[in-house]
């Protein structure tokens, strides 16, 4: 695309072009029937003033054969040409300019004739007292040399005034257009990292709205971008732990002798890798969710449908009961599928995790019928932890044996992705957490 | 040697349990920061192996603690975090040594090794007596150049002996070194030990005195 300025500069050099071309134009025709109207009135006034001079002409003239030469005229008056003929068609007396012919069949008024190539414009004027006729004719060509001249006198100004115009607008354009030329310096020289907003107090309120918007975008790629060192950090630094086991577990295989030690630390490798999978299943899903933006695909989803489906899904041990209220089949959400059984699912594991000896996991409904309700009877969560729950990583003291501190973050993250919240209380009944979905109707 | 290991990890926690004992030490494992106190307070080790993500705190904050009480007792700790930062506290909390996860278990042992022989004021890697020779890297014994196979349990005490040649080590002591708490001890455990190995090394070689123990006897 062609760069503003240069656009900006054509449009305006157009148009102030444009305006003086119409004003010249305009100048020349409203010149041109001025001067044609001046003219013509002194071409009158001079037949006049010739016809009333020509005292006598016309009868003492009968015998003189030679047209008298009329006085000179002077200055602009040279260019008129004057004639007097009798009423008889006798050529009674020209000027020194004027053609042979008669410039005129006309007895009197305006008229235009074609003499010797030329074009003229002639006066005619009948004075029958005293026997004449006067004509006085005027060369259109220098009726035109003159209004040309006159427009020619207004237009090398103007020619002279277009450039200037131009390099004015030019000068002007690049003034207006620096503010740009500073934002884009100013983002030309950041390194990849920073993500300080541009300086909006220096910007032109036109250009607000641009920056503005980078603004907002700096924000979200930094949010993401902290999203990303965290959880990158944090897999670093989790999956160090299962890597370790797995390492020296390994090692102890090789070291062994006594096939029963081999076979433990064999069995310990097998549960450290379920454990090392799960997390980098966890890891990914947090990060779809982090890339994930608002807008997404939402279908509606029968709750209790779904929490049979994950709960059948989910290994658990004996121990563990898992009962899903009937109402829940007829609540239904409108979410987005993959979200919400993220979520259900992360809360489902963590209650069965933290119950590794037994216990029973309910799933229903809320005091509004529109929430779910999970409760479990693990050890619960001790309130001075309760702040950091559902903050990315935090593993508390009860962490079970497989959680990554990871399960209450996506279930929480997931949750909001459908604009849906989810809120943790120990349970007053007995030990354990309950876990309430909320969502707006 | 007996250690103790502070992980709340089961499956690091074990590894290390098994592959410490398969390189002949006496392993006892706690996940908390406070029965690794309870430990420290109740039983003698030759060194600690430290955790710092505990999850009832700070393993540094167990160190400190340790230190506080004048132990001197070799502590290594065992970090996820790789950060200079995090070393420096450990090692300035009073740490003999550091490892990042994932550690080599090799590596481990070997430093467990070095630190308890520098805490013994030694600084060669090998125990030696006259003629007999202790490599503990390699759980190996020679007597005159010559191996001699020894069980894990021997070794224990032969190593416990010979570490401060001539200093009496009880009975109660030496029952320490070679027994974790989840094992069984039989009454007479330490002086069937001994037996054997007088068997192995010479009858000469280990003195017991009467009512208070036993030592190497003075070359």
């Amino acid at each position: 695309m062609m760069s503003l300025r240069l656009r900006l500069f054509l449009i305006l050099i157009g148009a102030t072009g444009l305006i003086w071309l119409a004003a010249v134009s305009w100048i020349y025709i409203s010149s041109q029937r001025e001067l044609e109207h001046v003219l013509d009135t002194r071409l009158q006034e001079a037949a006049r003033m010739v016809a009333s001079l020509a005292e006598g002409f016309g009868r003492s003239s009968s015998d003189d054969t030679d047209p008298k030469a009329l006085p000179t005229l002077s200055g602009y008056e040279r260019q008129l040409s004057c004639q007097i003929w009798s009423l008889d068609g006798r050529l009674i007396a020209k000027s020194s300019g004027a053609p042979e012919g008669v410039l005129t069949d006309r007895k009197s008024g305006f008229s235009d004739h074609e003499i010797n190539g030329e074009a003229w414009r002639v006066y005619a004027v009948e004075d029958a007292s005293k026997g004449i006729r006067v004509l006085v004719g005027d060369r259109l060509g220098l009726r035109e040399r003159l209004v040309g001249d006159l427009v020619k006198g207004l237009l090398w100004p103007a020619l002279l005034i277009v450039p200037l115009l131009g390099l004015l607008i030019w000068l002007s354009l690049n003034r207006g257009f620096r503010p740009l030329a500073w934002i884009a310096e100013d983002l030309t020289r950041r390194k990849a990292d920073d993500m300080r907003p541009v300086n909006v107090t220096a910007t032109p309120s036109e250009v607000r709205p641009l920056t503005d918007a980078l603004n907002q975008l700096f924000a979200k790629v930094e949010l993401t971008r902290r999203h990303e060192r965290d959880l990158t950090a944090f897999a670093a630094h989790e999956l160090r732990t299962p890597l370790a086991g797995l390492k020296a577990q390994a090692q102890v295989a090789i070291a062994a002798d006594d096939p029963a030690v081999m076979k433990h630390a064999l069995r310990q490798i097998l549960v450290s890798v379920d454990r090392t999978s799960r997390l980098v299943r966890q890891l990914l899903a947090i990060s779809r969710l982090d890339a994930r933006g608002e807008e997404q695909r939402a279908e509606p989803i029968v709750i209790g449908d779904l929490i049979d489906e994950i709960a059948g899904a989910t290994a658990k041990p004996d121990a563990v009961t898992v009962s899903v209220d009937e109402r829940l089949a007829t609540l239904t959400w409108v979410a987005n599928r993959e979200c919400l059984e993220l979520a259900i699912r992360n809360l489902h594991e963590n209650a069965i995790q933290h119950m590794p000896s037994g216990g029973h996991v309910r799933w229903t409904i809320g005091s509004s019928p529109n929430d779910i309700v999970v409760e479990d009877e693990g050890p619960g969560i001790p309130e001075n932890e309760m702040p950091q729950i559902g903050t990315r990583f935090f593993r508390g003291r009860f962490k079970s044996a497989v959680g990554s501190g990871l399960g209450l973050s996506i279930s929480r993250l997931a949750l909001e992705r459908i604009g849906a919240r989810l809120v943790l209380r120990n349970r007053t009944d007995t030990n354990g957490l309950r876990g309430e979905l909320l969502r707006q109707a | 040697m007996r250690i103790l290991v502070v992980e709340d990890d089961p499956v690091i926690a074990d590894a290390v349990r098994v592959g410490l004992m398969l390189g002949g030490a006496i392993v006892d494992c706690v996940g908390t920061c406070a029965d690794a106190l309870a430990a420290v307070s109740t039983t003698r080790f030759s060194a600690i192996v430290l955790d710092i993500m505990l999850p009832d705190g700070s393993g540094i904050d167990v160190l400190r603690e340790i230190r506080a009480g004048k132990e001197t007792i070799p502590v290594l700790l065992l970090t996820a975090r790789d950060e200079i930062s995090d070393r420096v506290s450990g090692l300035d909390a009073g740490a003999d040594d550091y490892l990042v996860k994932p550690f080599d278990l090799d590596e481990l042992a070997a430093r467990l090794r070095a630190i308890t022989r520098r805490s013994g004021g030694r600084t060669d890697a090998c125990l030696v007596h006259g003629a007999i020779r202790v490599d503990p890297a390699e759980a190996a014994v020679t007597v005159n150049g010559s191996p001699v196979p020894l069980s894990r349990r021997e070794f224990a005490v032969l190593v416990a002996l010979m570490e401060r040649p001539g200093v009496i080590r009880s009975r109660s002591e030496l029952e320490e070194r070679l027994y974790g708490w989840d094992d069984d001890v039989e009454s007479n455990a330490v002086e069937v030990h001994i037996h054997h190995l007088r068997n192995k090394i010479g009858r000469e070689t280990i003195e017991t005195v009467r009512g208070l123990g036993y030592r190497m006897r003075a070359i």
